[in-house]
């Protein structure tokens, strides 16, 4: 099979409050021969905040980055759900709606750059699922996660609007019952628990104006997995993650109990599948310690 | 192209209960045969019609327009008269659970008490307030790119489906909630409307305004008449800084933030936009912050990779900007 080749995508956290998901997706690719081709042009995506006040630039901005993946011809891969939402609806407005994409281009233009629409954008989650397959990962796992029950954690971004989003990836994902992250689980030898939360909102885009609301639901999150008998949590998104592990204190006083599990990033849960050295996944960046290593 | 109906068996799972009488609900169990042809109103009325005559359901239309029948199904609301069986046991197999829209605002069985939809809705002004002439000389005209602008803000049919799936009117008895934003905007995009200030200044109001909103798309996914609220909300973010409504707090220098990180450094610089949106009050993070911090989650403002070409991504913030505060 040819060599796999992306551009990566990285976004801000995984650069700054989550240097454990940069490290990990690295050693995951080099373990899948993955080539990840790092967009080091790209801005912030505005993180579903700027375009609430300027719409206009923050899709000017989505499309620099994508242009910046279609001059190395390469599927964009993003490793942040808020990422791979704001990218993927820029490109779908762009692609739907040639005179909004004229007048982006009419900008870029003034940077040399052009917004063609001939990249796919896709997560890291579905681009190994898609791409490598489950059946593949299955046959690599060299250190099967078979004492785990597993709590996969969605995240918003990844999965809704689903008429969006499976226009990104192969695998058709039902936004009120996903199994992408399920099936990796037991790809990777662990049992996945099913529970209510799993497809629900983790608060992270109110924290700061909502803070009751925002702990509220990653408290509401975090026991879900408890009571299904979960050891951890597994997400894909780097945001969700920042809540559900740096956050229990308020989530804890917010729904009146106590509540905290480790939670892995998906590449991390995989790394651990594929043997790569724990040291190259950054467990120890954690705020609620990975204890069961 | 010939077409034959089929049929399978389905086991339903259907919410029962009686605020009157009962203390907790219960669910009953009902397998049918399904036709291909049959929709989830087509199940309510079997099992009222020829299992249990007390069953209670609300339904009128049959047609997608009144809202009445909207309920959920393995969690995933719908207007029962427009969802056919088929999709549903495509979705989510052969066990289906039915369920009114808010198992906690039940009346009896479907029947929800929906009083919180219509003072949320009522709250937003939901009509046209416009100083009319009562004896006017010629048409207000309404140019077809102008009525564009409502982008399908009046096709909700307040059936409630978006409202209920709201996780922060869940939590938050304050919040208007995504069918009465879209509802507002619905207004706020009329050109014949006179009333723009007064409704966003509403909007704009922390608690129950646009600012509280969680971002987690289940409005727009949820929608049966594809209103899209959550692209609403973004719209009427946008027009509380157009129109200068828009104060400075926390959740507007949040979003303003944005723009000053990316000019500075093209990718987001994190504790830089925390200490722009908060100002002092940042001190509350402090405990989070320094737990981070030990574990190498902070990364200064001089540590910052900046993204490269960042001349670019200046001149783009420069020649695209199209809102100011």
């Amino acid at each position: 099979m040819e060599k796999l080749r992306y551009a990566l995508f990285t976004g801000c956290t995984a650069k700054q409050s989550t240097p454990e998901q940069m490290m990990s997706t690295m050693a995951v690719a080099d373990k899948l021969g993955i080539e990840l081709v790092e967009l080091v042009e790209a801005s912030c995506c505005g993180a579903s905040h700027l375009q609430d006040y300027d719409d206009f630039l923050s899709l000017v901005l989505n499309a620099r980055n994508i242009a910046y993946a279609e001059k190395h011809e390469l599927t964009m891969v993003t490793i942040c759900n808020t990422c791979q939402l704001n990218t993927a609806m820029t490109k779908h407005r762009l692609d739907n709606n040639a005179e909004l994409k004229a007048r982006v281009n009419e900008k870029l233009a003034e940077v040399g750059l052009e917004y063609k629409g001939t990249s796919q954008v896709t997560h890291f989650l579905y681009a190994i699922i898609d791409d490598i397959g489950l059946d593949k990962i299955k046959e690599m796992v060299v250190t099967p996660l078979s004492q785990f029950n597993i709590a996969p954690f969605y995240g918003c971004h990844n999965i809704r609007p689903s008429e969006l989003q499976n226009e990104s990836h192969k695998t058709a994902e039902n936004p009120y019952n996903p199994n992408s992250l399920d099936d990796l689980i037991i790809a990777c030898g662990g049992m996945n628990v099913d529970y209510e939360e799993k497809n629900k909102c983790c608060g992270f885009h109110a924290e700061l104006q909502a803070p009751k609301t925002a702990a509220t639901l990653t408290g509401n999150a975090i026991a879900g997995a408890m009571d299904g008998n979960a050891d951890w949590m597994v997400t894909p998104c780097p945001l969700c993650h920042l809540k559900l592990d740096t956050q229990t204190h308020h989530a804890s006083v917010a729904i009146g109990r106590e509540v905290s599990l480790p939670v892995l990033h998906m590449q991390q849960m995989l790394g651990l599948a594929l043997g790569c050295p724990q040291e190259s996944l950054g467990l120890k960046h954690h705020v609620t310690k990975v204890n069961f290593i | 192209m010939e077409h034959t109906i089929t049929t399978q068996k389905v086991n339903f799972k259907v919410f029962r209960f009686n605020a009157d009488e009962d203390y907790l609900p219960y669910y009953e169990n009902y397998d049918m045969e399904v036709t291909s042809e049959e929709v989830v109103l087509d199940i309510l009325n079997r099992i009222k019609w020829d299992h249990d005559g007390s069953f209670s359901y609300r339904r009128s239309c049959r047609h997608g327009i009144c809202g009445a029948c909207a309920i959920k199904v393995n969690g995933r609301a719908t207007l029962a008269c427009k969802e056919s069986m088929n999709t549903m046991v495509e979705f989510f197999g052969n066990e289906l659970t039915i369920e009114p829209l808010s198992i906690k605002r039940a009346v009896k069985d479907m029947i929800i008490d929906k009083g919180d939809f219509w003072e949320k809705h009522d709250a937003v002004k939901p009509y046209l307030i416009s100083d009319v002439d009562e004896h006017p000389e010629h048409e207000h005209l309404v140019t077809p790119e102008e009525a564009e602008e409502l982008n399908e803000a009046d096709l909700c049919i307040q059936c409630g489906a978006c409202h209920y799936a709201c996780p922060v009117v869940e939590i938050n008895e304050d919040f208007f909630g995504p069918a009465a934003f879209a509802k507002a905007y619905r207004f706020e995009a009329d050109v014949r409307d006179d009333a723009h200030v007064q409704r966003l200044e509403a909007l704009h109001q922390e608690k129950q305004g646009v600012w509280d909103c969680v971002k987690c798309m289940e409005c727009a996914e949820v929608c049966p008449k594809d209103v899209d609220p959550i692209s609403k909300i973004t719209k009427l973010h946008n027009m509380l800084f157009k129109e200068g409504v828009a104060t400075s707090n926390v959740a507007t220098r949040h979003a303003v933030g944005f723009k000053h990180s990316i000019v500075k450094n093209g990718v987001l610089d994190e504790g830089g936009l925390v200490l722009y949106s908060e100002g002092p009050s940042i001190v509350k993070h402090i405990p989070v912050a320094f737990k981070m911090f030990t574990k190498g989650k902070i990364v200064p403002p001089w540590g910052i990779t900046k993204s490269e070409n960042l001349d670019e991504i200046q001149k783009l913030v420069k020649s695209s900007s199209t809102a100011k505060f």
